[in-house]
């Protein structure tokens, strides 16, 4: 007994003896940032990257890099803006074309033209002549079908938005909350754009009658829902019609042992909008310098071609070329619907109002 | 007392009116008239009316099922008692990512029932209110338990030689007496299941949500700063008025009630009914309790490669890139910012009680005034406060607010325990309390009119008393601080996760290896919990049950 309550008088001791120590010395790494050596890079939970290639570009530029990951892209952007006069970084990484707007009104950013922009494909420039963000990468969300099901019943997968509210497809698709997910936002955006800001309710209202099923996030509808993942054919997923990424197959596909011939899932490219991600110096950086170098990095033909294999999305400079893995399963989505960050900023929160009410009560 | 409440209108109050105020004042101008827009709005109302009747519920059920627990506990002796208790205190001292994975487990798609009957309960209202009730069982077996073990057995019996029936004599005797202790658990357990966040937000589903999650949505996904203000107010006020109710039913409480040591109202169940009872509440918390921490440990050797420790082995490595260390580093972040918590609790909270018993004991002696009690109630409640004020509204506030020199905290590992104390505080505060209070405090003053120093008459008069509670107390600010996970997953740094912040990432993962590391850690620190429980198991006094 008395040893026990030696045990925890001594630990008492040392975490009080923690707290005065920390109270005198101040940080032990939280003054990192303001060290002209050390650029901080604030970014969501996806952000990773080949260890050798940052190493490369530490090496190079002679520059520490410090990753802050900062929950989902939402939350990133929103901490970012709460803390825009004393910002956690010096780069943020993770603001997408719905987020944009919020990002760039709340003065976020300021503005730097990074080298090699020039290699950037204009369609993904959203922010052109002020260069506030620079564009890092491009993706697109897209209904993904499971191919052995689809076989099994002898049935044309969907390609189309109008495809899906059809008799043949009745309870096989399932899509995420539009409030709390970001592939959610993006397919309601989608249809917004392919029916107009008066049509898509209408065709919601057709979803619904033809059994959409809506779950939380992401990982529920994708891992448990969707029998074409690994993880849903594992959990007994009945659904198989998911709203996920055109990159979610080749992914399926890599992280697959043995690796097949051709992915078990496919894309439905007629479903899809653009989501194109952006990077940008946050306003009150201390280390600019180092800042725009890291900026320049991100759109270098180096860490373009190291993104797919890491975050499973695509690269948006043109001189970038797919990995072979990658590549081999990648498919290509030709005209996906897009929409203006104004737009989608004007309409975001009524929009996924009228949503909610429409689909979830 | 100044140390206290500085730490508290530092660390606890400047922040949350910071981002609230940040939310209510646009262009200059505070935007009272938006409490009305927002509270006129239909799914807010809904909000609203869904956490209330979800707490009540939760609340109602708890007690249904708990009450016999809190009997069986307080008046039979019997092999493993000191084991069960700790186990059942494990859940409330979990991080609810952990409890909702449990659930989930058990409940969910694939889940133990699944597989055996085909039932899914997550994304209904039962998986929630199971959860709570597993979550909170606790806190009725403490609270009720430990009262009802120091009444007197003997009141009941006079009763019965009396002639009244053994249904009577409870009623008349033991019911009244514990009234108010059922009372003041049936409150927490409101005010638990009113806050409730991420039981409600992992099994709810996209059509249940409590204020908590309401003011989460609002402030970091949808940023409308100024709905999650409104709301944050409205929190803080049914909080407000469900503190009052239980500072009062804590008051009557104090009524005399004539006390016993607990050592000698136990005994041995006798008869086939009170076997039947005995067994009734082992089965009770097998099923409810003991069977979802089963199924997560279950899991966490459930490899690809069949049983095994294949994801425990997983954890040593950082290859999978959730993380910018391995892993099984958040043991370490964990356990030291548990440490720094609990030390930084036990001395805000200590200060705290012996403030409150000051004017306790000179209350006793010289009349007082009512007013100063008053106050001290006043205090004793506010330092409740930060139980039931949303995790994300203090995360938020510490970001905006303490950034700035002296206060330039944000970098910097001690907001964590910081944060983490806040909650740790009320437990030291209620657990030494009653302690305190019992020290006569005419032996102070005797040994002051032998020329005791203050210091020399704290040191040899109350300390060896409270020293126990002291451990107690603090042990249990140390769960609670490694199990905090909402404000803690706001100010954590990626690099440096703690367990329960770890494990929500984990989750957040798709693939087999995520989710089984996820299993492992919740174990892990499942056992980090028990163990620290099972020691205050063995170093708590009858004296010292406290309120919590």
């Amino acid at each position: 007994m008395s040893t026990i309550i030696k045990a925890t008088a001594v630990a008492v001791a040392a975490g009080l003896g923690l707290v005065t120590l920390s109270a005198c010395g101040g940080s032990d790494s939280g003054k990192d940032s303001a060290d002209s050596k050390t650029v901080t890079l604030v970014s969501h939970d996806s952000w990773a990257v080949s260890k050798n290639v940052l190493k490369d570009f530490e090496k190079s530029s002679g520059y520490k890099v410090t990753v802050l990951k900062d929950g989902d892209a939402g939350e990133a952007v929103n901490k970012a803006i709460l803390s825009k006069d004393n910002p956690q970084g010096d780069v943020l990484f993770g603001v997408d074309n719905t987020l944009l707007s919020r990002a760039l009104d709340n003065g976020l950013f300021q503005p730097y033209e990074a080298k090699g922009l020039d290699q950037v494909g204009t369609e993904y420039q959203l922010d052109k002549g002020k260069h506030r963000v620079t564009p890092i990468d491009t993706g697109n969300i897209c209904v993904n079908y499971d191919k052995k099901y689809f076989a099994d019943h002898k049935l044309t997968p969907p390609a189309s938005f109008d495809d899906l509210a059809k008799p043949a497809y009745k309870n096989l698709l399932v899509t995420e909350n539009v409030s709390t997910s970001s592939p959610g936002l993006g397919f309601l955006l989608g249809s917004a754009a392919q029916y107009g800001d008066n049509g898509w309710q209408g065709y919601w209202k057709r979803l619904k009658a033809n059994g959409v099923k809506v779950v939380d996030g992401w990982e529920q509808a994708y891992n448990e829902e969707f029998s074409g993942s690994a993880g849903g054919r594992k959990a007994g997923g009945d659904r198989p019609l998911v709203v996920s990424y055109a990159s979610s197959p080749p992914a399926e596909a890599i992280y697959s042992d043995p690796q097949p011939k051709t992915a078990p899932t496919g894309v439905a490219t007629g479903t899809c909008f653009r989501q194109t991600e952006f990077a940008g110096l946050l306003s009150n950086a201390k280390n600019e310098k180092g800042g725009k170098a890291l900026l320049d990095f991100l759109i270098a033909k180096q860490f373009q071609q190291d993104m797919p294999l890491n975050m499973f999305v695509d690269p948006v400079t043109k001189d970038a070329a797919l990995p072979a893995d990658y590549a081999k399963y990648d498919v290509k989505v030709d005209s996906p619907q897009t929409m203006a960050p104004q737009k989608i900023a004007d309409n975001r929160d009524a929009w996924v109002k009228t949503w909610t009410s429409l689909v979830l009560k | 007392m100044a140390v206290p409440v500085a730490f508290f209108a530092v660390f606890f109050a400047y922040p949350v009116a910071a981002i609230v105020a940040r939310g209510l004042k646009a262009g200059g101008h505070w935007q009272f008239g938006r409490t009305a827009d927002v509270l006129g709005q239909s799914d807010i109302r809904h909000v609203l009316w869904f956490t209330t009747w979800q707490a009540f519920a939760s609340t109602v059920l708890t007690l249904l099922i708990a009450l016999p627990g809190a009997y069986v506990f307080a008046r039979f002796e019997f092999r493993g008692k000191q084991v069960l208790r700790a186990a059942v205190t494990v859940p409330f001292v979990l991080p609810t990512v952990v409890v909702g994975t449990a659930f989930l487990a058990l409940v969910g798609r694939g889940g133990l029932l699944d597989g055996l009957w085909g039932v899914r309960l997550d994304t209904t209202v039962w998986a929630i209110l199971l959860a709570h009730v597993f979550f909170n069982y606790a806190v009725v077996v403490r609270t009720v338990g430990g009262l009802w073990s120091q009444l007197d057995p003997r009141q009941e019996e006079a009763a019965r030689m009396l002639g009244a029936s053994r249904w009577t004599a409870w009623r008349k005797v033991t019911l009244p007496a514990l009234g108010p202790a059922v009372a003041a658990a049936a409150l927490m357990v409101f005010l638990f299941t009113f806050t409730s966040f991420g039981v409600v937000q992992i099994l709810g589903g996209p059509t249940f949500s409590t204020l908590e999650v309401e003011i989460y949505r609002q402030t970091a996904q949808i940023f409308d700063l100024s709905t999650a203000a409104v709301l944050t107010i409205v929190q803080f006020a049914a909080v407000g008025i469900i503190l009052a109710v239980h500072a009062w039913s804590v008051r009557r409480r104090e009524s005399a009630l004539r006390l016993v040591d607990a050592a000698h109202t136990a005994r041995r169940p006798r008869g086939a009914g009170q076997w039947a009872l005995l067994a009734g509440v082992v089965a009770t918390v097998a099923v409810l309790i003991l069977l979802p921490l089963g199924v997560l440990i279950q899991r966490s050797f459930e490899g690809p490669d069949g049983f095994g420790f294949t994801y425990y082995k997983a954890l040593a490595s950082s290859d999978s890139g959730v993380f910018l260390v391995p892993p099984i580093e958040a043991i370490g972040n964990s356990l030291t910012y548990a440490l720094a918590a609990t030390a930084i609790a036990v001395v805000i909270g200590g200060l705290a009680a012996a403030a409150l018993t000051l004017p306790h004991s000179r209350l006793r002696s010289s009349g007082g005034t009512p007013l100063a009690g008053r106050l001290v109630r006043g205090f004793d409640a506010l330092l409740m406060l930060p139980l039931g004020v949303s995790a994300v509204t203090v995360g938020f506030g510490f970001l905006i607010t303490l950034d700035k020199p002296p206060l330039d905290l944000r970098g910097t590992w001690i907001l964590v325990p910081l944060a983490q104390a806040l909650v740790g505080v009320p437990f030291v505060v209620r657990t030494m309390l009653p302690v305190l209070r019992a020290v006569d405090g005419r032996l102070r003053e005797a040994a002051a009119v032998l020329g005791a120093s203050p210091l020399r008459a704290w040191r040899e008069v109350d300390l060896p008393m409270v020293r126990r509670a002291l451990l107690i107390a603090a042990g249990f600010a140390f769960a609670v601080s490694l199990g905090e996970f909402g404000a803690t997953v706001f100010i954590a740094r990626p690099d440096r996760p703690t367990l329960p912040v770890a494990v929500a990432r984990l989750l957040g993962r798709a693939g087999d290896l995520n989710y089984g590391q996820a299993m492992a850690l919740s174990t892990i620190l499942m056992v980090v919990c028990a163990v620290s429980l099972l020691l205050l198991e063995r170093i708590r006094t009858d004296r010292t049950t406290g309120e919590f």
